[in-house]
């Protein structure tokens, strides 16, 4: 017996949530990667904001970054998070057709369309930021 | 007979139990019952309650997918139970649980009126600003027009989707999956001038935006109305209309 128990009042069960539920089912766990990453693609935009700012300092500040980021250590750890930030646009992308359902006249575009317009922006902004840094 | 696997002749079901006047904690009993290539789990329920034990208590009532009452975790997943062939869950012990996230009245059976609350606060109803009188004849609209919003109006309300929400297990404010595909419904349907009195309850914290695209109330739902999609795309659309207003105070969208 429960002496807990009223007759006629409901006592109900609540189950707590244990902090690593994430760990629990493979789509959450990815879930909670794919949200993680995020942080280093806010860091990758602090990077770029902070070359700006030394850019707009002088050359002397611009040299000083540079010669930071070519310290060995600095370069394997930006190529993690290059691999990193990949990651996440990857799977960011992939989620566009499912927020982006596009009507033309009385027909819906195709969700494969969607995603290779997502994939060709990125593709086009790519070459264009390569070719202002590496060939002009 | 050229399959070589062994059909078993019983299966073992852990089922959840939880009956307040007898015990603190909800505990697991497991029954063993005859296996039907044929049964679905709600046969192998029905089978423990008419004769191994008339006290197990849940939820059920059409048996063929369309009333969304028999929802439940199988093995840890929410399914339909009348839907779910035992057959998919062999060898066993198949664990039997009531759907997360809602308070548990007794055994298997869940206490749903939050998201009967919700249901009424998104107001999932055609809303028309004048009434049409009866003689001027239907609202017509295109098969096109249809199709837009036919998806999410194909919801039987069987609140799986939430079972399968962190969000909402950790949130319950979170107004849910099923809740924001239904109000989607409407604002999609061309018969329907009620978009903006939804947007007070669905642009809000606990609205939209607690989502965060988790993706599993859409691939847990019966009957593919995917409700992570209408989330997202009432997220874009709300965002669209913010700027809009804010870039063009005066025009009236």
């Amino acid at each position: 017996m429960n002496p807990k128990y009223r007759p006629y009042y409901p006592r109900w069960h609540r189950k707590l949530v244990p902090i690593f539920w994430w760990l629990r089912k493979r789509s959450y766990a990815a879930f909670m990667c794919r949200e993680l990453t995020s942080i280093f693609v806010a860091y990758s935009a602090i990077m770029l904001v902070l070359l700006v700012l030394a850019m707009d300092r002088g050359d002397a500040a611009y040299g000083q970054m540079m010669d930071f980021l070519a310290i060995p250590v600095v370069v394997v750890a930006h190529v993690i998070v290059l691999l990193i930030v990949l990651f996440h646009t990857i799977t960011w992308l992939n989620l566009a057709p499912m927020a982006i359902v596009v009507k033309l006249g009385d027909r819906k575009v195709p969700p494969a369309a969607i995603l290779i317009g997502h994939y060709a922006a990125w593709l086009v902004s790519t070459v264009v930021v390569a070719w202002l840094l590496l060939w002009r | 007979m050229s399959e070589a696997v062994a059909v078993p002749k019983t299966v073992t079901l852990e089922v959840f139990r939880y009956r307040p006047e007898e015990e603190v904690d909800p505990t697991f009993e497991s029954f063993e019952i005859p296996y039907h290539p044929e049964w679905m789990i709600l046969d192998a329920l029905n089978y423990i309650k008419d004769d191994l034990d008339g006290t197990l208590s849940y939820r059920w009532a059409c048996r063929m997918g369309v009333c969304g009452s028999c929802g439940m975790l199988a093995n840890g997943r929410p399914v339909l139970t009348c839907a779910t062939y035992l057959e998919t869950l062999l060898p066993g012990p198949i664990r039997i649980e009531p759907l997360e996230g809602f308070p548990v009245i007794r055994d298997l059976v869940g206490d749903i009126g939050d998201f009967m609350g919700k249901l009424s606060e998104v107001k999932a109803w055609l809303i028309r600003e004048e009434e049409k009188p009866v003689e001027e004849g239907e609202y017509l609209q295109t098969p096109s027009q249809l199709d837009d919003y036919k998806q999410y109006s194909m919801c039987i309300n069987c609140m799986l989707c939430y079972s399968a929400c962190p969000i909402y297990r950790l949130e319950p404010e979170f107004i849910g999956p099923a809740a924001i595909a239904l109000a989607q419904r409407y604002n999609m349907d061309s018969r329907d001038e009620g978009a903006e009195q939804r947007m007070d309850v669905l642009s809000q914290h606990h609205g939209i935006w607690d989502c965060t695209l988790v993706g599993e109330c859409s691939d847990v739902c019966p009957k593919d109305v995917d409700p992570a999609g209408a989330i997202q795309r009432y997220k874009v659309s709300a965002t669209v209309d913010y700027f809009k207003s804010l870039l063009m105070p005066r025009s009236s969208s």
